[in-house]
This record gives structure tokens, C-alpha cells and sequence, in this order.
């Protein structure tokens, strides 16, 4: 039936509106996927950490019995390694949880199978979600599917290729420097970063508590509006969501006309690569078509952004990892004389060594002494830092920049070099910090001499809870400025990875 | 460079994890090297910022009841790596000193 | 060389709340292992804490009742060390910005009553239970359970205000029975509701710098906490007059064996590594919250007390006993609205006291059974002077196990009481009759013999009349017959 084996070349609204319809059940539209494109890809790409044909079927029937058919019905989801669910392992791509079943769904893993969508798998990511290139995992690097010798970005770096490549229309990962936009914007898809209180934290598995977000992967605008109607909002069971219910992105009527967005080019005059910028541009020149206007002023210099970051991060992850001792659940040493013993051979085997180099940055910046001078140098920053970006929201009702310096690197070009790989993150970190939404809009593929084509995107910030406006603006960059409104994905073709 | 080697050693005992001795040097280093690119925060300006430390939300309290989230024993032992008649089981605590 | 001890207390006090600080898992004691655990007490992966408001309230009112400034904007840390019974190692409490400062206990000591102060009371999350390691097949383990982690406590500082052990006991007694008087902990401390570990030096009398600190923990008793402190005090004037000095080291008291253990200092070196807890917003207490919780604290025990001593002149002492629980004051309290209020202390301090004593009943169950109006009723026919006081307490002696008023206990066991005038004046007329001798002695000005007199009446009663009635009869009678009128 070549509706069914099709089904995942569809936007994820429109697969809901035809498992609604009855045109195809749930199973095909979330097995489409895996006999389609991950058949094609996924040995090579390698994004998928934990996957459960089993796992799914079930979930596919439970969608499928479900008295009331939601708004993402049947749409399969790719879902980051470290957002717990009781029907795959959560062990965030780290031995020290080895085979860890969590007995709970986080709050996002229940809205979404509330909304009919079916937890497809775990995607791979950088250990704990420290890195910005799915290098870092227990499991093996994956591959970005525009070119397999490049990465793609991190650290939820599964869900942003298996996206791309097709496995499902909607990912979530989690960004807390940069970790959904910057892969995102190197596989050539849409990356949510809501504000910071939107999305319910709880069954994310913590590694800076004041900076983590759920986010959002998606082929297209709408589809990245609708994951978030269905995600975002209060939860009771997480102190740090905001109050008031989430914006509705679906009232955003107004398209992109007479939209002031900054342009800090102060921002990109070195360090940043000719075809990153040549994005921006035509981005710009596609948003101006379409009745934007363009505000250049100068903008902090994003250096500041990850200074203060990993000081502020690793001091949380410090903490927040803590907790991983091999006493109640994930690996234990076997040879542990005694609880002392327990902790220290546990943790030191468990932990790959990007985290604990991050755990003993953390625990420095925290340690007696250097409290002051580190951890709380850094919080005085960050509200500097908050400040800037107030400052530049009163002139402007959004941002633009790049989501990275640099085109999707090769493999094992920066593990090397811990403090280069921080800097890769240089234009995401700042809305951490900000607690400001931010979204990777892709701009078309970038030609390459000798090697595939690479996708291109921008990043685009706007204050507290301007999701709608974002989206919005997403969305007329991906009709290139024809047409700014929410719901006509239909029209749009992805520009997906060829094999090379 | 900001972290000597003692440095680690200490921090890396705080932090229950053990730094081979060859890797020690190396890890002084690469944690010296970004805080060293973190000692660039003393060119801002920070007059009048107090720190951040909260995202800025409202604080819902909760309500003095129980709720469905309690797992039974069987469940909250299921993931230990060792347990047996309701108790998880580590190695034996020596240091006899909660504190 | 005279030394004087300085000692700080810092208590530990448990919270009565339904469910825990951060989750909503029962926060009751003695389940089976690890049944009152969820993910957030657990301290499993990517759960969060959320504050429970009920344990916000009871420390705002512990704090309100000592007199403590209350923070509008307080700030949660987190207490890194590793421990097996700490799920998250962290503990989620206050550090520099707690809730409550300053303020201070008063105690009763002696004939004063001394105003202990304090540094500060704080909310915080207990820590499960681990115990010591015990064989298991060829090598040795330890059991942890998480039951108790995430109790609510609250963690009270002393300023170093007490020179003897006796008056941090005498403080904790206070402190036992103002946070049930509040209704946030039952403070027992043998389940641990209420714990006390104590920071002690030693130094010359009138100096003014103190001296190197110990730490005492594992004082589990009142008892313990007295004979604990003055083992540690007389350990300390012992190595100082040998010629030591005192180091710095955290001490285990042992009560059973009345011994200390000294930990090395190797072992509690620690670096905390507070940070403000990222997961919970500011702790805000509004003065909306603090209006309402100021007009729900009850009448403190020790206003309360010295109402009783004002209003009712009682002895300062007594007043203290009838205060010692809220349910007592109570009951005394509604008895003083009814009778005498010395009466009524009386019989709360000796017959009520002795018999929930004897039976060793709670004072709920007593009130049930003998509620003060129905004590008031005795007392009231005993302030009137119709029952005796040996029959007033045979009566007591009956309410207690059976129902009915005082007519009816003395009609089921057919007590007839003979204390009315008119009752009495054919034994009275018979006593005066029967005994010329002594009504001559007693009309010749020997009025010492109306006491025989007062006792030929009382026999004739057979034991059922009220003395002071009988004598004021007599009086009246001989009267008549003084040859001076």
C-alpha cells in the first residue's frame, strides 16, 4: 500500500489528520519509517540509541485504542536518551546508566503520548548531553546524513538526523547550551528551544537544572508548533514552569509583516564561515521580501555567553550528576570493598571523560575558595547578560544570527580540543542564560567543492514566550517569504539528504 | 594555569572520581584552559547585576497531600543494581559519620 | 585556672505533615522498607522537587512563636556531600538566606525564666536510613532504606548561650513541648522527631573569645544530651589541665555504654559546596501568608503561664505543669471557667495527674472519659460544700470508669450525702447533748475543743458530712448558749 510506505515523507499534521481520517492506521504510520528511510540510513547514521520494535507496537496500539484521536495521532517521535520512559531504557547515552528503566514518563513523554504520538525510540546524544557533536556517547558517534563524515551537532544529535533522514517528523531533545538548535541547524531542520518554564522539565534527566529545555526537532514550521500546543504549559510537578498558560502559536495571524528583527553583524565579522553568513543573508533578504524589517545594531560578543556557561552549567552538572553512585539503580563496580570504594570506581568507570572533565570544572567553580570568583562571577554575568538581551528586544521583536560559526565539522575534528568544541556553541549559549526562546529555521544546502552539499540554517531569538513570533517567522522563511502563516506545510517540500 | 595538579587531585576526591596519575597533567590543563577563558568575564562590567540564580517564576507551593507517583518496593528496587527483602544493599559504610 | 563550658545547640526537629518536603509520599513512620518512596525521594533521574506548603507554614509559625525575623524571600541550597542514605548527595536546604532568624526560646530554669537565643530555624529534607553492615553470605553489607528521606525537618541554631548541660536540656524540654503545643511534630525523641547535636568549648571564666569547638552528635535523649555535653565538657577540662590543647573534631556519644568517639579529622573534612537550589524558585512567604498564621498561633505556653499565675493565682510552679502540654492548659482552663481556679489546679495537679500517671493514658483518652465539664460538676458540689472531700474523691474515683453525674454515681452506689443544714442539726444538737464537758471548756473560752466537738459530729455523720459546714452549725449553735451574750 504506497500510501502507507510514503507516510513518512508527510509533515507530522498532516500523518495526524490522515490516521484521524482513517486513511492509514497508527502502526503504518509509525512503521513507515522504519521500513522506508531507517532501512535506507540508520546502519550508517547510526541515531538510534535504544530501539524496541516491541516497545513501539505497543505504543502504536496504545495510540490506536485511545478513545479520543489528538492532534499529533499516530505521529512517531524520536525522543533524546535522556527523557525518561518506561517502555525503553533511559540511560543517556552513559554506562553509569547502563539498561536503566526508568518507572515513570516524563511529563513531555505523557503529553505526547496524550496527543497520540508514539515514542518511536531513544536517540543517540552526547553522553548526559555534555558535547555538541553525538561524539561523546557510550554508543558511538552518529552521523550526520548530508555527509557521514561529518557530525551532526549535539548533543541531541540522534533525533536531528533520524528527522532529517526521515525516521519520523518530529524529535525531542533537550538544549541547555545550544544542544537542539546546533544540531538542528547541521542536519538541515527546524530546532525549538522554548522559553525557559514552557516546556515541563520533569523526567529530564538534569545537567544544568536553570539552563535545560525540552526542545523541539522538526521538518517543518507547523510541525514544530504543533509538538509545542501539545508540550508545552504548567506542570505540578515542576517548580520552574511558568504559571500562565503557553502562548497559542496558532493565533499568530499577522504573519512576518512589519516584524523588526536585529541584525548584530558585529556578530559574525570574523570567526564565522562565508557560507553560514551567505544564509543569513538570503534569510534577511527573504524576511525583508516579506515585510520584515531589518534593525542592525552591535550585540554583546558571545564569548562572555560561554564563559559565564561553563562555569554556570558544569557547576549545576556537578551537582545533578552527583546522584549516579551505583546504589539504586544503573551500573555498580563489581569490586567495591567498601561504599567509598562503590562511589569513586562506579562514578570513575561510568562516566566518559568529557563529563567528569566536567564534573571537576563543576566542582572547582563550587569548591570553598573559588565559590565567589567562579560561580558567582558567572550568575552576576548571566544577569548582565539577561540585560543585553532585554536591551535588544526593546529595539527589535527578534534576533538573527547563526545557530553555529561553521558548516557541520568532520568527525573527531574537535574532541581533541575541549575548549574549541565550547565554542562551536558561541551563538546558542547566550539564550540559555536569557531563558529566551530560540528556533533553527534551515535555509537551503550549501555547495561544497569535494564534498556533499551541507545544509544551511539561521537562528533566530526573541523574548520570553515569543514562540508564536518565532514560528511565525520560521515559517515565511521557509516559503521563502511567500506566505507567513502557520498551516500549509502541505505545500513545502523538505530538502532531504541524498545517499551518497 | 589557573588548576594544579593538587587541584584536581582534591576536586577529583570531592567529586568521587578517580584521575589516574598520567591523565592528572593533562586534565590540569584543559581545566585551567577554560577558566582561564573564563577569567574574560573580569572585563565586563557587572556594576549593579546581582547574580542570577532562579529562572524568573512565579512559586507554586504544594498542597499538603499524597499523590499517585509512589512506587511500591518492588518497583523502587527494580533498577538496583542490589537489593533483597525491601532494602537496597551497598558495600559496607565504613565511615560511620552522616553529616 | 576556673573554666567555664559554652555550648550551641542544633536541633533537628521532624514535621507531623501528611506528606513529605518535595514530593507527595506519606511521611509517616514505621512502613515497610522503601514503600514510601517515589521518583522524587528516590532521587532517580530527571525528577524535581516541588515545596510542600504545609511544612513552609509550620516553620513560619515555629519561627513566629520564637519571636524569629521571617524572610519574605528565602533561598533553598543544596548541601553536597556523598552519603548512601542521601538519594540525590545532596541535602536540599537553607544556607545563607533561611527563612527564619534571630528570635529566642524562653525557659524555665529554677525560679527564672531565661530567654535562650537563636541563630536561625530553617525548612529541610530528612535522609533515608542506612544501617551498620551485617553479614550477608561470605562478605559484609550495609541496608539502606529511603522511607524517610524527604521528611520535612526543620534545623534550629542556638546562638552558644549555655554555660551547664542541664540547661540544654532544660531548652529541649521547652522546645519538645512548644512544637507540640504548635501541632508540627510529635517530638519524640526516641523516634527521632526531635534530635540534638551540640558544638562545645571550653575557656577561662571572664574571657571573651571562645575556645576550639567539638562537635556532639547522636544525643538521642534528653537524658543523653545532659550526660553526653558533660562527659565531653569534662573530656575537654582534662586534656586542657594536662597541659593539651583542643582540636577540632566531630564526637559520637554512645549512650548506652556513657562513652565518646572521637572521629578523625580526616573523616569530616568537608566542603559542602552550597549552591542555590535551581530547581525551586525563592521561597516567598508574603504578609498576607505571615497575617494568617499569626492569628491561627495559639496562646504560647509561657504567656499562657503567667496568665494562669495572674488570673488565677497559681503558684508560678503550677502554672508551668498546666502548661506543659496544650491539652492540659485546655482542660484546666475550661474547668477554671466553671470553678475556683486554685481549685480546680489542685485537683488537675494531684487527682487528674495522678491517675493518667497510674494508667499512663494520654490526656485525649482522659479528656473522653472525664471531660472538664463533668470534673467541673464534682468540684463545683465540693466548692458549695455539699460533698466532702474524701467523698468528693471516692466520686472521682467512680467517674473515672463509669458514667453518669455525681447524682447519679452516688445514687448507683447508694450514697446518701447528709450535708444539708437541716440534715446535720439533730446531730449537731446530739453532739452538744451528749458532751457537756467539753461545750462548758468551749464556752468557758477554750475554743480549741470545737475541734472534738467538729469530730463527734462528723462520726454521727457517718463520714458524709462537710467539716467547715459542721463547724460553722456548732459555732452558730454554742453560740446561743455564751453566757457573754
Amino acid at each position: 500500500m504506497s500510501a502507507a510506505r510514503e507516510a513518512w515523507r508527510l509533515p507530522a499534521t498532516a500523518l495526524a489528520a490522515r490516521v484521524r481520517a482513517g486513511e492509514l492506521s497508527v502502526a503504518e504510520a509509525v512503521e513507515s519509517g522504519w521500513e522506508g528511510p531507517a532501512a535506507q540510513w540508520e546502519a550508517e547514521v547510526h541515531a538510534v540509541a535504544h530501539a524496541d520494535a516491541a516497545a513501539r507496537a505497543a505504543g502504536a496500539a496504545a495510540a490506536q485504542r485511545a478513545p479520543r484521536p489528538g492532534p499529533l495521532q499516530g505521529v512517531p517521535v524520536l525522543v533524546k536518551d535522556n527523557l525518561c520512559t518506561t517502555d525503553f531504557p533511559t540511560t543517556c547515552a552513559s554506562r553509569v546508566l547502563a539498561g536503566y528503566r526508568p518507572p515513570y514518563d516524563a511529563t513531555v513523554i505523557r503529553r505526547l503520548r496524550d496527543a497520540g504520538a508514539v515514542v518511536t525510540g531513544k536517540g543517540n546524544m552526547d553522553e548526559f548531553a555534555m558535547g555538541s557533536s553525538t561524539e561523546y556517547s557510550c554508543y558511538g558517534p552518529t552521523r550526520n546524513p548530508f555527509d557521514l563524515e561529518r557530525v551532526p551537532g549535539g548533543s541531541s544529535g540522534g533525533p536531528a538526523a533520524a528527522v532529517a533522514y526521515g525516521l519520523c517528523p518530529l524529535g525531542l531533545g533537550s538544549d541547555t547550551g545550544g544542544s537542539v538548535r546546533q544540531p538542528a541547524a547541521f542536519c538541515g531542520v527546524f530546532g525549538l528551544k522554548p522559553t525557559y518554564g514552557r516546556l515541563s522539565r520533569y523526567g529530564l534527566v538534569a545537567f544544568g537544572s536553570s539552563l535545560d529545555q525540552v526542545g523541539i526537532f522538526a521538518r517543518h514550521a507547523g510541525d514544530a508548533a504543533a509538538a509545542y500546543a501539545a508540550l508545552a504549559g504548567p506542570d505540578p510537578h515542576d517548580a520552574t514552569t511558568r504559571l500562565s498558560p503557553a502562548p497559542d502559536v496558532w493565533r499568530w495571524e499577522h504573519g512576518v509583516r512589519g516584524l523588526r528583527f536585529g541584525w548584530p553583524a558585529n556578530l559574525w565579522r570574523e570567526g564565522v564561515e562565508r557560507e553560514v553568513i551567505e544564509g543569513l543573508e538570503e534569510a534577511a533578504a527573504s524576511l525583508e521580501r516579506a515585510g520584515a524589517q531589518r534593525v542592525p545594531f552591535d550585540f554583546l560578543p558571545g564569548g562572555y555567553a560561554v564563559a559565564t556557561y561553563y562555569l554556570v552549567a558544569t557547576a549545576e552538572a556537578s551537582s545533578n550528576l552527583a546522584r549516579f553512585d551505583g546504589v539504586r539503580y544503573g551500573f555498580r563496580h563489581a569490586d567495591s570493598p567498601d561504599v567509598r570504594a562503590l562511589y569513586t570506581r562506579t562514578r570513575s568507570a561510568g562516566f566518559g571523560p568529557e563529563v567528569q572533565r566536567r564534573i571537576l570544572l563543576g566542582t572547582y567553580a563550587l569548591s570553598a575558595g573559588y565559590y565567589d570568583a567562579y560561580y558567582l562571577t558567572a550568575q552576576r554575568a548571566r544577569t548582565r547578560i539577561r540585560r543585553e538581551y532585554q536591551a535588544a528586544f526593546m529595539r527589535c521583536d527578534l534576533m538573527m544570527m547563526p545557530a553555529s560559526p561553521t558548516l557541520p565539522f568532520r568527525l573527531g575534528e574537535k574532541t581533541e580540543d575541549p575548549l574549541a568544541m565550547y565554542l562551536s556553541d558561541i551563538f546558542t549559549i547566550g539564550a540559555n542564560l536569557a531563558g529566551i526562546p530560540g528556533l533553527t529555521v534551515p535555509v537551503g544546502l550549501a555547495a561544497g567543492n569535494g564534498r556533499p552539499p551541507l545544509p544551511r540554517a539561521v537562528q533566530l531569538l526573541g523574548p520570553d514566550d515569543s514562540e508564536p513570533v518565532l514560528l511565525a517567522a520560521g515559517r515565511a522563511l521557509e516559503v521563502r517569504g511567500d506566505e507567513a502563516r502557520l498551516g500549509r506545510e502541505h505545500e513545502t517540500e523538505f530538502a532531504w539528504p541524498t545517499k551518497q | 594555569m589557573s588548576i594544579s595538579r593538587d587541584d584536581v587531585r582534591k576536586i577529583a576526591e570531592l567529586a568521587r572520581l578517580e584521575i589516574a596519575e598520567d591523565r592528572i597533567e593533562r586534565m590540569a590543563r584543559e581545566l585551567s584552559a577554560v577558566l582561564d577563558y573564563a577569567a574574560s568575564l573580569g572585563q565586563l562590567d557587572l556594576q549593579g547585576c546581582e547574580p542570577t540564580a532562579f529562572a524568573p517564576a512565579e512559586a507554586p507551593l504544594r498542597e499538603d497531600g499524597l499523590d499517585e507517583r509512589r512506587l511500591t518496593p518492588e518497583m523502587a528496587l527494580a533498577a538496583a543494581p542490589e537489593a533483597e527483602q525491601g532494602f537496597f544493599l551497598v558495600p559496607p559504610i565504613v565511615e560511620n559519620l552522616n553529616p | 585556672m576556673a573554666y567555664e563550658a559554652v555550648i550551641g545547640l542544633e536541633c533537628h526537629i521532624q514535621l507531623n505533615t501528611r506528606s513529605k518536603m518535595f514530593c507527595g509520599c506519606p511521611a509517616e513512620f514505621g512502613a515497610a522498607p522503601n514503600s514510601n518512596v517515589c521518583p522524587v525521594c528516590l532521587g532517580l533521574p530527571g525528577a524535581l522537587p516541588v515545596t510542600n506548603r504545609a511544612a513552609v507554614d509550620a516553620a513560619v509559625r515555629l519561627g513566629l512563636a520564637l519571636g524569629c525575623q521571617i524572610r519574605s524571600e528565602s533561598v533553598f541550597a543544596r548541601k553536597h556531600y556523598f552519603y548512601p542514605d542521601m538519594p540525590k548527595n545532596y541535602q536540599i536546604t537553607q544556607y545563607d538566606r533561611p527563612l527564619c532568624e534571630g528570635g529566642a526560646l524562653p525557659v524555665r530554669i529554677g525560679e527564672e525564666t531565661r530567654a535562650f537565643e537563636l541563630i536561625r530555624v530553617h525548612a529541610e529534607e530528612d535522609t533515608g536510613k542506612s544501617f551498620h553492615p551485617e553479614r550477608y553470605g561470605d562478605r559484609q553489607v550495609s541496608r539502606v532504606d529511603f522511607n524517610r528521606a524527604g521528611v520535612p525537618l526543620l534545623e534550629l541554631v542556638t546562638r552558644p548561650v549555655f554555660r551547664e548541660p542541664p540547661e540544654c536540656a532544660a531548652f529541649l524540654v521547652a522546645l519538645r513541648r512548644l512544637v507540640r503545643w504548635l501541632g508540627i511534630s510529635d517530638g519524640d525523641m526516641e523516634k527521632g522527631q526531635l534530635r540534638c547535636d551540640a558544638n562545645v568549648s571550653i575557656r577561662p571564666v571572664g574571657d571573651e573569645a571562645f575556645g576550639t569547638k567539638t562537635e556532639l552528635k547522636n544525643l538521642n535523649s534528653i537524658k543523653g544530651v545532659e550526660k553526653g555535653l558533660t562527659a565531653e565538657i569534662a573530656r575537654q577540662h582534662k586534656v586542657v589541665g594536662s597541659g593539651g590543647t583542643i582540636e577540632q573534631a566531630t564526637l559520637l556519644y554512645d549512650a548506652d555504654h556513657d562513652k565518646l568517639a572521637i572521629m578523625r579529622s580526616k573523616e569530616y573534612a568537608h566542603d559542602y559546596r552550597y549552591f542555590p537550589e535551581p530547581d525551586l524558585p525563592l521561597l516567598r512567604v508574603d504578609a498576607a501568608w505571615l497575617a494568617t498564621a499569626r492569628e491561627r498561633l495559639p496562646e504560647l505556653p509561657w504567656a499562657r503561664a503567667e496568665r494562669f499565675v495572674s488570673r488565677y493565682g497559681l503558684p508560678a510552679y503550677d502554672a508551668g505543669i498546666l502548661c506543659d502540654q496544650r491539652e492540659l492548659a485546655d482542660y484546666y482552663e475550661t474547668m477554671a471557667a466553671r470553678v475556683d481556679g486554685k481549685l480546680a489546679s489542685n485537683w488537675v495537679m494531684t487527682e487528674v495527674l495522678r491517675v493518667l500517671k497510674e494508667r499512663d493514658g494520654s490526656l485525649a483518652d482522659w479528656s473522653a472519659r472525664v471531660p472538664a465539664e463533668r470534673l467541673a460538676g464534682l468540684l463545683s458540689r465540693v466548692a458549695s460544700r455539699e460533698l466532702p472531700g474524701p467523698l468528693a474523691k471516692q466520686v472521682f474515683g467512680w467517674m473515672v470508669d463509669e458514667p453518669g453525674d455525681v447524682d447519679e454515681l452516688l445514687g448507683r452506689h447508694e450514697v446518701k450525702v447528709r450535708s444539708s443544714n437541716e440534715d446535720l442539726a439533730p446531730l449537731v444538737q446530739a453532739a452538744i447533748d451528749e458532751n457537756p464537758g467539753p461545750v462548758a471548756q468551749y464556752l468557758g473560752g477554750k475554743t480549741a475543743t470545737l475541734g472534738f466537738l467538729v469530730g463527734q459530729v462528723m462520726k454521727k455523720s457517718g463520714g458524709q458530712a462537710v467539716p467547715q459546714t459542721v463547724k460553722e452549725l456548732l459555732e452558730a449553735e454554742l453560740a446561743k448558749r455564751s453566757p457573754a451574750r
